[in-house]
């Protein structure tokens, strides 16, 4: 089975291709839209900034390759950034993201300070509806974030978890084969690497 | 809601623990990276390492202790000590750091931090600051000195305005370490923690004087911090990662207990 990493200059792909590798998967990394299209499952990673990142994903052509992938049904794996460039719009830069789910994505904006961003460390996440890709894990597992942006999906049918922080926003957004984490799960312990095994597994469909 | 993190730190030498300076033990605490594997098979939240390899030639020995770290550990870590360039930093974020931190090199040439976070991400830099209490003057208005050299050298710089300025340079958390409090294990330096952690809005991770679990619970209140480091009294079995948690669980202290 070929699992693409997509290398869109957006951070550590690494740590996501030795996560796979914890969980006997074999992710490559590449920048190459014909690898990416022609893989069997993909996962898109990242940190940074939104606005270089979308840049990024058209300069290398792999923009239109990532909504074509979707649609053809592979399965889509996106994490903390990756998950945030599948909505619509990004308020980071005022972009215009890959728009696989219907919604945006917004920046936290607290008067209350001691509710500090970016949103860095371990936190829990509600379950809204099952999930074959949470088959390990419980309402109230903690997963590692960073992160000042968070998505809005306009649906709640592709609102999958939701976490605390001053609000309540979407940590888990999916919709048929697309599933994506505001969490690095490659930093989130055994509980983070149970949502890997079960993306090696995965076929696209969201019954449990 | 977000959980307080437990930090460990490991100083590593050669590519190995080596034992902190101030801590009279002889006895060889081993391996760093079968150490961070046990903490993170208990619990811990973060792991941090500092490379306090005096040759510089040696250092490419801490870079394979990251590498091997990484495949074994995924939790977050940083990595410091030596970090004076981008090249440095980049250099243990591609091993598999994490994050990294900043320390003297810094204080010495502040658009380090800068640099660093343009380059790898706001997030991903951490300012460790060492500081030395000061009576409050002109010149140290909070009445606190940044120093470097593990305390040796002062540097004649107020402690909150280094703060503030490794925040607005584009510091992604800022590790607050006393060396008054650093080995003593009669507590961390709780008004210092707590002043710098109002006064900026990034996480801030107390370090220095852990010795016991009420500690922790004193600067994860009382000093506001988001983190705590510990150390010795983890390394030498004294307590375990998971005995701290449920402890300051226990005590009302939200901490993230199941891994």
């Amino acid at each position: 089975m070929r699992v693409a990493i997509v290398d869109y200059d957006a951070g550590n792909l690494r740590s996501v291709q030795r996560a796979c590798q914890a969980v006997g998967l074999d992710g490559f990394i590449t920048a190459s839209p014909e690898e990416v299209l022609a893989a069997d499952k993909i996962i898109f990673p990242g940190v940074g900034s939104s606005v270089s990142a979308v840049d990024t994903l058209h300069d290398r052509g792999l923009f239109d390759v990532l909504i074509e992938a979707f649609h053809k049904g592979t399965p889509l794996l996106g994490i903390c950034l990756g998950s945030q460039i599948v909505l619509e719009h990004t308020e980071e830069g005022d972009k215009d993201c890959l728009g696989l789910i219907d919604g945006v994505v917004e920046r936290f904006d607290f008067a209350d300070r001691t509710y500090k961003v970016p949103h860095i460390g371990w936190n829990e996440i509600n379950i809204a509806q099952p999930h074959p890709l949470l088959r390990q894990v419980e309402d109230g597992d903690e997963f590692y974030f960073v992160h000042s942006y968070f998505t809005r999906p306009t649906q709640q049918a592709n609102v999958v978890a939701t976490t605390d922080y001053n609000i309540n926003f979407c940590s888990i957004l999916a919709k048929d084969n697309l599933f994506a984490t505001q969490f690095h799960l490659e930093k989130s312990g055994r509980k983070g690497l149970s949502i890997l095994a079960e993306f090696a597994s995965w076929e696209g469909g969201s019954t449990c | 809601m977000l959980s307080k993190r437990i930090i460990a730190c490991l100083d590593v030498r050669n590519g190995m623990l080596a034992k902190s300076v101030k801590f009279v033990d002889t006895k060889d605490i081993g391996d760093p990276v079968e150490k961070a594997q046990e903490y993170y098979e208990d619990g811990l939240d973060e792991l941090v390492f500092y490379d306090i390899t005096a040759s510089s030639d040696d250092r490419n020995i801490m870079l394979d202790v990251v590498e091997e770290v990484a495949k074994k550990v995924y939790i977050p870590f940083s990595v410091g000590g030596g970090v004076r360039s981008v090249e440095d930093a980049s250099k243990l974020l591609w091993a598999g750091a994490e994050k990294i931190n900043v320390n003297s090199a810094a204080v010495k040439r502040p658009e380090l931090i800068a640099e660093c976070a343009r380059a790898i991400g706001n997030q991903n830099v951490v300012l460790s600051m060492d500081i030395l209490r000061r009576e409050e003057c002109r010149e140290f208005p909070s009445g606190y000195e940044v120093v470097i050299n593990g305390g040796r050298t002062p540097m004649g710089v107020d402690a909150l305005a280094w703060a503030l300025q490794g925040e607005s340079l584009g510091a992604g958390e800022l590790v607050v370490n006393s060396i008054d409090a650093d080995g003593t294990r009669e507590g961390y330096e709780i008004k210092l923690t707590r002043m710098i952690a109002e006064a900026v809005s990034i996480p801030v991770i107390a370090s220095g004087g852990a010795g016991k679990p009420e500690h922790l619970y004193e600067v994860l209140t009382e000093g506001k911090a988001d983190a705590a480091l510990v150390a010795s009294m983890v390394h030498y079995g004294e307590y375990t990662v998971s005995q701290l948690k449920q402890w300051l669980h226990d005590k009302g202290v939200k901490v993230r207990l199941k891994y």
